[in-house]
């Protein structure tokens, strides 16, 4: 008799589809960590600026521009003087804050971008970077730099968006191309590296034919740095990474379909082609963004969405998009903290410290499917 | 239109080359159409056209006389489910989130579960008897448990139509039939039609209410089981050369060994088919007899040997039937006694045995090892 009453009670009476208290508490834990890396980041430098000054900094630059743009310009004289009222106050306004803005952003949107090509494989070993699709666009900008740069004078971010997106879009037709070819994604991975080298083969290239006085930012960039963000740059990209974001939000739902492969997604009402396509272009134009800005960035697309789903234990999209989101800003803050304070002044590219966190995690990550047999 | 469920002149390939063509049939709201027929012989083709995975080539599939080529994707999915053989790895999925996606053409822009769409998931899983699997997750269960759960999804989608391609492969006997049971019901108490395939025949005769037999350019044959059975051979069917397939009991035996009769098997009753499977795994060709035409061990027999002796059933055996079985005993070199007892219909059995005895044929009581028998029949 007790046999039966314990297969019974093994039941449960009602059907949980998703942990929302573990999404909560993770966002919860995932937004202190960004807001401590925040608070980090604008204290610690080469100069180091109290924490209350900051405080009371932000508060009036917001208030003014907000006020500002309230009023129409109104507020301007009031606003650059809180900037311009201490070198503290310059440092933070013009390169602290966007530099820390722009970490936050595009950390958010290339982890985002990975998830997306995870998707897109159902293979968690996949990312902008790795498949060569941040250095073609590197390419492609680099080349728009140097040769028409030129010609035209200034090159709005837009402008600069655009060719990065082209490239990108360039390299993973090429990589989706070999993917027909190869079922592997251990191979893929392989394949998309070498057509990276290839990309940063004719960037170098390129820079060798820049003016001197081009080639100080331009290798800067095209290393993947944060340096030289500006509050233009932050404007565009969070115009685009936050579109992008509530894109990747409204696809969630066919996202989840799609990982019971594309039969089933097909039988449940899904247009796979465009899905795909939609997951494609919307995967493309994040990592441009993040290209376009700081240069071709490494491990964060692939480890980020890697590390929020263990911590998550589900793969639910709709929890997984924004705790990706959260959680790559939060990495991306950290690892461009560590590359401008380990040795400064002098400063590390921001990829050397992310591929200090962030190649163990994929190794791993490959080890343990080889052992399930499922690379 | 009469039918619920017309195909009606359907040609089905890929990549525009037919593959099958001309499938016309109908059948009822609520019943179960099989499709068997060997490896590689069209019936997923046929299956995913039917779904719409893939482009017919021709002719049409209408359900109520409707035709459902001119359906958009979300009609297709509210009204047929399918169970796919292709094995799926989600990864950190719970089993209620797979069932749960069945609901995909019925939720909101973020697939939000209301309270009727989590009733009809645990719904599902009771159906399949796998509430306890609810909240495991996915990747760890067994290919039964993981069938399961894939059948729950396509109830769960709440669907008119359910199809299923080989939905009992990788599955033991009892899962096989459970998952058959619940296809059952769900047809008989929901009026869920189903079209499936199978690779096992026998269950296949059981199960359906029509079978489709696929075959090379077109279909072989379209009919309940009873007309399949009397229409379409199996061996025919699968191009089985050598061994053979009980339509009837759905039993298969495997290749008969050929050559002249080295041992006579005094059989019948169903005393005499251990010995004769024995023998047919040591490959020694063998006669038997006598035995009545509807004897179980005349079934067998006839499958696995050239030389049964066969009396008409419900009359004693006569003079002539024992000639026979005594001409032919005579020529073998072992007498085997599979036990059988001896009335009075079948007293020449007894007669056979006295007659081998008195001629110096060895008789044997059982098959040992070590190849007494194999030292005997030399």
């Amino acid at each position: 008799m007790p046999k039966d009453i314990k297969k019974i009670d093994n039941s449960p009476d009602e059907i949980t589809v998703g942990n929302t208290g573990r999404f909560l508490l993770i966002t919860i834990l995932l937004t202190a960590a960004l807001l401590i890396g925040l608070i980090a980041n604008v204290n610690i430098g080469s100069v180091n600026i109290d924490r209350g000054k900051v405080a009371v900094l932000v508060w009036q630059g917001v208030k003014y521009w907000t006020l500002n743009l309230c009023t129409r310009g109104s507020y301007a004289q009031e606003l650059s003087d809180v900037i311009n009222s201490s070198v503290e106050s310059r440092i933070l306004f013009s390169i602290r804050l966007p530099r820390m803005l722009l970490a936050v952003l595009l950390g958010g949107a290339l982890s985002i971008s990975g998830y997306l090509l995870q998707v897109f494989f159902r293979n968690p070993i996949a990312g902008p970077f790795e498949l060569g699709i941040s250095s073609g666009a590197k390419m492609v900008v680099g080349i728009t730099l140097i040769f028409i740069a030129k010609r035209v004078g200034n090159l709005s971010p837009l402008a600069l968006i655009l060719a990065s997106f082209l490239g990108s879009i360039l390299i993973t037709c090429i990589v989706l191309l070999f993917s027909q070819k190869v079922s592997n994604m251990a191979m893929l991975l392989v394949i998309g590296i070498m057509v990276g080298y290839v990309c940063s083969a004719v960037t170098d290239f390129c820079i060798t034919f820049a003016d001197d006085h081009d080639i100080v930012n331009l290798t800067n960039w095209s290393m993947g740095s944060f340096s030289g963000s500006s509050w233009e740059h932050v404007a565009t990209a969070s115009v685009i990474c936050l579109l992008g974001l509530i894109s990747a939000c409204l696809l969630s739902k066919p996202i989840g379909a799609y990982a019971l492969g594309e039969n089933y997604a097909k039988s449940m009402g899904i247009n796979v082609k465009l899905f795909r396509l939609l997951l494609i272009l919307l995967s493309s134009v994040l990592s441009a963004c993040v290209t376009a800005f700081a240069g071709p960035i490494s491990f964060i697309g692939i480890a980020v969405p890697h590390i929020t789903r263990t911590l998550m234990k589900t793969s639910k999209p709709i929890f997984i998009i924004p705790t990706v989101f959260l959680c790559g800003a939060a990495f991306c803050v950290f690892c461009d903290l560590l590359a401008r304070t380990l040795l400064a002044p002098s400063e590390l590219k921001i990829g050397t410290i992310t591929a200090v966190f962030g190649a163990p995690v994929v190794i791993y990550m490959m080890v343990k499917r080889n052992q399930l047999k499922e690379v | 239109m009469e039918n619920y469920f017309e195909v009606e002149g359907l040609t089905v390939g890929y990549d525009k080359k037919p593959l099958i063509r001309d499938i016309t049939f109908g059948i009822d709201k609520g019943s179960i159409l099989t499709l068997i027929g060997p490896n590689g012989s069209g019936k997923s083709t046929i299956l995913k056209t039917i779904t719409g995975q893939l482009a017919p080539l021709g002719g049409r599939v209408a359900v109520e006389g409707d035709d459902v080529f001119f359906w958009t994707a979300k009609q297709f999915a509210q009204r047929f489910a399918v169970v796919l053989t292709e094995r799926i790895k989600p990864e950190l999925v719970t089993c209620a989130e797979i069932v749960a996606m069945g609901r995909y053409p019925y939720t909101d822009l973020f697939g939000r579960l209301t309270d009727e769409d989590k009733a009809a998931v645990a719904n599902a899983l009771r159906m399949v008897h796998a509430m306890d699997l609810a909240n495991r997750d996915f990747s760890t269960l067994s290919d039964g448990q993981r069938q399961r759960i894939l059948l729950a999804r396509a109830i769960c989608q709440d669907p008119e139509i359910i199809v299923l391609d080989e939905p009992t492969a990788y599955l033991d006997i009892r899962h096989k039939i459970e998952l058959l049971d619940i296809l059952r019901r769900m047809a008989r108490e929901k009026q869920v039609t189903v079209i499936m395939s199978l690779h096992e025949i026998d269950l296949a005769m059981k199960i359906s209410d029509n079978i489709i037999c696929v075959k090379g350019e077109s279909i072989k044959a379209f009919g309940t089981p009873q007309e399949i059975i009397d229409t379409c051979s199996i061996e025919e069917l699968y191009e089985i050369k050598n061994g053979s397939y009980d339509t009837l009991f759905g039993s298969v035996e495997l290749v008969k060994a050929s050559g002249e009769p080295k041992i006579f098997i005094v059989a019948g009753g169903g005393y005499g088919i251990p010995f004769y499977r024995e023998l047919q795994k040591r490959q020694i060709p063998f006669a038997t007899g006598v035995l009545f035409s509807n004897d179980v061990d005349c079934q067998v027999a006839r499958t696995l040997s050239d030389n049964v002796i066969v009396s008409p059933c419900f009359e004693p055996a006569g003079e002539e039937v024992y000639k026979k079985a005594l001409d032919m005993m005579l020529k073998c070199s072992a007498v085997l006694d599979a036990g059988t007892p001896c009335g009075s219909f079948n007293e020449m059995n007894g007669r056979l045995l006295e007659a081998a005895r008195d001629s110096g044929i060895p008789v044997l009581t059982s098959l040992d090892k070590g190849g007494i028998i194999e030292k005997e029949v030399q």
